[in-house]
C-alpha cells in the first residue's frame, strides 16, 4: 500500500490478507491463490504488508472488549490515513468484524468476502465457470459461522461451486443450520473443556456421512479445524480441503 | 343471582392475582440495564408480525411446528368463546351471543373443530415427552419442576378442551330435548358424536352443563394464574420478546462504549471521557448487569431446547447448555428480585449468577457460533448473556487459561493471535511460485 502511495496511485480495493493468510503456511496458498485472481482479472489491489495488524475478532470473541477496540482504533486510523473505501478479505472474521463493528468506531468501508467478489465476477463472465479438474467430483460446502449465520451469505461460495459441473452435496447440517468447526470465539486460541469428542471430528462425521471427495470451505480457520478432521480420520489420501478461491484459481488455469 | 356473585368474585381475584404477579416479573425485568431497542419500528412490527404471529421459526421443525399452530391457533381463538362466557356469568344470561344466529352456529362450529386440533396437538406433544421421550427434552437443566411443568400444561389444556366439548355435547342435547332455556342454538360438529355417551334425563344433563362450565371458566382463570411462574408465560411474552429482538447482523457484538470512553482517552489524551458511572461493572458478573432485554429473554423462554440441541458445544458434550444459560438467568433473577422486593437496591446475598448458577466452564465453552440465537423459535439470544459474562471474567477480573492470556499478548505486542513477528506478514508474497 505504502509503495502504491509513493507512485501516486490508488488501489481498486484493499485485499485485508488477516492473521491466518499472512502467517498459516496452509492459509498462505489460499492468499496466493486470490491475489492470483485479483492480478488475473486486472483488479488494481492493494495489501497493507506490514502496517496490516489483528482486527481483534479473537480478544473481542474472547472478552477482551479493551484490546479489541484498542486494535480496531489503530486499524482505522490506518485505513483512513490511505483513503481506503473498499475492502475485500478471504477471512469472515476479518470481514464480520470490519464490516460490522468497525462502523460503531467511525471506521466505514464497504465491506466483502472474497467469495462474494469471486461470485460477482463469474457472473460478469471475467473468470472461467467451467469445471476443468472437478467435473463430477462430489463437493460439499462447509459455511463459516461467521459467514453464514453472522452474515446471511450463504449463495455467494455455492456459486461459485454450481459453475463447475461439479456433484455438489450439501451436508445434512448446512446453511443456517450448518454446524460449527469449532475455532470461532477464540476456541482456536484454547484447549477445548471437556466433552466426549471434538467439535471439528463432529463436522467430519457429517462430511463422512455425505461421502463428498472435496470439502470447499471460505475460512482459514475452518481450513484448519477441517483438516485437523480429515487427519483424525486418517482420510488425507480420499478427502481434500480446499478454499473457493484456490478451487477458482484452479479452474482457472491459474 | 349467587351464582353470578360467585363468578363475579372468582373473575375478580382471579385478575387481581394476575396483575400482582405479572407486575412482579415485570419490576425484575426493569433491574436490567437500559438499552435503546426502539429503532425502526416498522421492522420491529414485521418480526413480530412474522416470527411470533406468524410462527415462521416453529415450522423449521415440522411436526412440533404444525402441533403448536393447532395448539396456539386452537387458544387465541376459543378466546372468543371466552368472552361470552365471562358475559354469560357476570350476567347470568345464556349463551348471549345466541342471537348472531347463523354466524353463532359457524362461531361456534369452527371452536368445536379448533378444540378437537388443539386435542390433537397436545397428545402429540404429551407423546414426544412420555412415550418417544425426545433427547431435545432432557439434559441437566430439566429438573423434576421444568419437565412436570411442561406436563400440567399439557394436562390442563386437556381437560379444558374436553371440559369445553362435553358442556357442548350436554347443552346440544339439552337443545333437542327443548329442555328450559336450552334453545337451539350453534352447530356442534365434534361434540355431536358424545351425545350418546351422556345420561338421558335432562337434569342431570343440567348438572354435567353447568360443572363443565364452571370447570371450564375456573381453570382457565387458574391457568391464567399460572402462567406467571411457568414456561408458558411465554404465550404473552413471546410478542414483546420478538419485537425488541436484536436486527443487526448476528455475527455483530455490540461496542461497549464504556470500554470506548477509555479507549479514545488513551489514545487521545485531550479526550475527556464524561464521568463513569461508579456502579458499572464490564460485562456482567449478576443478572442486574445484563440488559433488560436479556432478562425478558429469560422469562420467555420455552425451554423447548431447539437452541442446546444445535450447540456444538452441547453435542460433543461439554457441559454448556445455552437452554441452561437461559433457565439460570430466570431462576437468579426470580431470587435477586425477591431479595430486592425486601431490602432493596443494594441487596447483596453473596451469590452471583456467574459461578453460583452458570460455570466458568460453561461459558469459555461456547464457539459463538451463534447456532442458538438462529435455532430459537422466538428470538432469544443465549450468547449475548455468555459473552457478557466473559467480559467480567476478562476485564475486571483477568481470571482467563494462561493459553487465551498468551493470545491477548501477542495482540497486543504482534497485532496477531500467534507470535510472529510484524515484519513477516508480507512472507507470503515473497517466495511467489
Ligand atoms: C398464544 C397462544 C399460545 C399457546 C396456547 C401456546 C401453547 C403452547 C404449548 C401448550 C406448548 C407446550 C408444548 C410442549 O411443551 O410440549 C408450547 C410450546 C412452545 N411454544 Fe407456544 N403457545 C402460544 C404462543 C406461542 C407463540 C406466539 C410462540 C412464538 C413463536 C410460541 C412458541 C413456543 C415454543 C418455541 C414452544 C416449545 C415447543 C417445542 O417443544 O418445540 N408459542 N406452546
Ligand atoms: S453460540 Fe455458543 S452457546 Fe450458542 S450454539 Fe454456538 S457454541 Fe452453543
Ligand atoms: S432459548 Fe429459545 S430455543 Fe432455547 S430453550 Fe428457550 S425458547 Fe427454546
Amino acid at each position: 500500500m505504502a509503495e502504491m502511495v509513493a507512485q501516486g496511485e490508488k488501489p481498486e480495493i484493499l485485499f485485508w490478507v488477516g492473521c491466518a493468510g499472512s502467517y498459516d503456511e496452509r492459509a498462505q496458498r489460499i492468499t496466493k491463490a486470490f491475489a492470483k485472481i485479483l492480478n488475473h482479472v486486472a483488479i488494481k489491489f492493494a495489501v497493507l504488508g506490514t502496517e496490516e495488524s489483528c482486527t481483534g475478532d479473537p480478544a473481542k470473541r474472547a472478552g477482551n472488549e479493551f484490546l479489541f477496540q484498542m486494535q480496531a482504533m489503530t486499524n482505522i486510523q490506518v485505513l483512513d490515513g490511505y483513503e481506503i473505501k473498499k475492502i475485500v478479505t478471504a477471512c469472515p472474521h476479518c470481514f464480520n468484524t470490519i464490516k460490522n463493528e468497525y462502523p460503531g468506531l467511525g471506521g466505514n468501508y464497504e465491506v466483502i468476502h472474497h467469495t462474494q467478489l469471486i461470485q460477482d465476477l463469474i457472473n460478469e463472465g471475467k473468470l472461467k465457470a467451467e469445471g476443468g479438474e472437478f467435473k463430477g467430483k462430489k463437493i460439499t460446502f462447509h459455511d463459516p459461522c461467521y459467514l453464514g449465520r453472522g452474515n446471511d451469505v450463504y449463495e455467494a461460495p455455492r456459486r461459485a461451486l454450481e459453475v463447475l459441473d461439479a456433484d455438489l452435496v450439501e451436508m445434512k447440517r448446512c446453511k443456517s443450520n450448518g454446524l460449527c468447526c469449532g475455532a470461532g470465539g477464540a476456541q482456536m486460541f484454547k484447549e477445548p473443556e471437556k466433552g466426549k469428542k471434538d467439535i471439528n471430528v463432529e463436522r467430519m462425521e457429517d462430511v463422512l456421512e455425505a461421502k463428498a471427495e472435496i470439502v470447499a470451505t471460505g475460512c482459514p480457520f475452518c481450513m484448519t479445524m477441517i483438516n485437523d478432521g480429515v487427519k483424525h480420520f486418517e482420510k488425507e489420501q480420499e478427502i481434500q480441503v480446499l478454499d473457493i478461491a484456490e478451487i477458482t484459481a484452479k479452474v482457472n488455469g491459474l | 343471582m349467587i351464582a353470578q356473585l360467585i363468578f363475579m368474585l372468582a373473575f375478580g381475584l382471579a385478575v387481581v392475582f394476575f396483575t400482582i404477579q405479572v407486575k412482579k416479573i415485570i419490576r425484575n425485568i426493569n433491574l436490567g440495564k437500559d438499552l435503546h431497542r426502539k429503532d425502526q419500528p416498522a421492522k420491529r412490527w414485521a418480526v413480530m408480525a412474522k416470527v411470533a404471529l406468524g410462527q415462521s421459526k416453529m415450522v423449521v421443525r415440522p411436526v412440533a411446528g404444525i402441533m403448536h399452530i393447532f395448539v396456539y391457533v386452537g387458544f387465541v381463538i376459543i378466546n372468543l368463546e371466552v368472552l361470552e362466557i365471562i358475559i354469560d356469568g357476570i350476567f347470568g344470561t345464556h349463551r348471549i351471543f345466541s342471537f348472531l344466529g347463523g354466524f353463532y352456529s359457524f362461531l361456534i362450529a369452527s371452536f368445536e373443530i379448533l378444540a378437537l386440533l388443539v386435542l390433537v396437538g397436545v397428545f402429540v406433544f404429551l407423546a414426544r415427552r412420555l412415550v418417544l421421550g425426545l433427547k431435545r427434552f432432557s439434559g441437566v437443566e430439566m429438573t423434576n419442576w421444568p419437565k412436570s411443568d411442561a406436563i400440567y400444561i399439557l394436562i390442563i389444556e386437556v381437560l379444558l378442551m374436553s371440559a369445553f366439548l362435553t358442556m357442548n355435547a350436554a347443552d346440544y342435547k339439552l337443545q333437542l330435548l327443548g329442555y328450559g332455556h336450552y334453545v337451539l342454538a350453534g352447530s356442534f360438529p365434534v361434540s355431536q358424536f358424545l351425545v350418546n355417551l351422556l345420561p338421558a334425563d335432562a337434569s342431570n344433563l343440567v348438572m354435567i352443563e353447568r360443572s363443565c362450565w364452571w370447570f371450564h371458566i375456573i381453570g382457565i382463570l387458574a391457568f391464567l394464574n399460572y402462567l406467571p411462574i411457568s414456561k408458558h408465560f411465554h404465550i404473552i411474552l413471546a410478542f414483546p420478546n420478538t419485537w425488541f429482538s436484536n436486527l443487526n447482523p448476528k455475527g455483530q457484538f455490540n461496542n461497549m462504549e464504556s470500554v470506548n470512553n477509555e479507549v479514545k482517552a488513551m489514545l487521545d489524551p485531550s479526550f475527556l471521557p464524561p464521568p463513569a458511572d461508579t456502579n458499572s461493572k464490564f460485562g456482567a458478573k449478576d443478572v442486574k448487569d445484563l440488559n433488560w432485554v436479556q432478562l425478558m429473554n429469560a422469562y420467555t423462554c420455552t425451554e423447548c431446547g431447539r437452541c442446546t440441541s444445535v450447540c456444538p458445544a452441547n453435542i460433543t458434550g461439554k457441559l454448556l447448555s445455552p437452554r441452561k444459560i437461559m433457565m439460570d438467568t430466570r431462576d437468579r433473577l426470580d431470587e435477586y428480585g425477591k431479595g430486592v422486593a425486601k431490602q432493596g437496591k443494594d441487596f447483596d446475598d453473596g451469590k452471583s449468577l456467574l459461578d453460583n448458577y452458570v460455570s466458568r466452564e460453561e461459558i469459555w465453552a461456547c464457539t459463538s457460533c451463534n447456532a442458538c440465537v438462529e435455532a430459537c423459535p422466538i428470538a432469544i439470544d443465549p450468547l449475548s448473556i455468555i459473552m457478557d459474562l466473559r467480559r467480567y471474567a476478562v476485564m475486571e477480573e483477568s481470571n482467563v487459561t494462561a493459553s487465551l492470556n498468551a493470545m491477548f499478548s501477542n495482540v497486543e505486542n504482534n497485532g496477531a493471535p500467534w507470535k510472529y513477528s510484524p515484519a513477516d506478514r508480507l512472507n507470503w508474497a515473497k517466495e511467489d511460485s
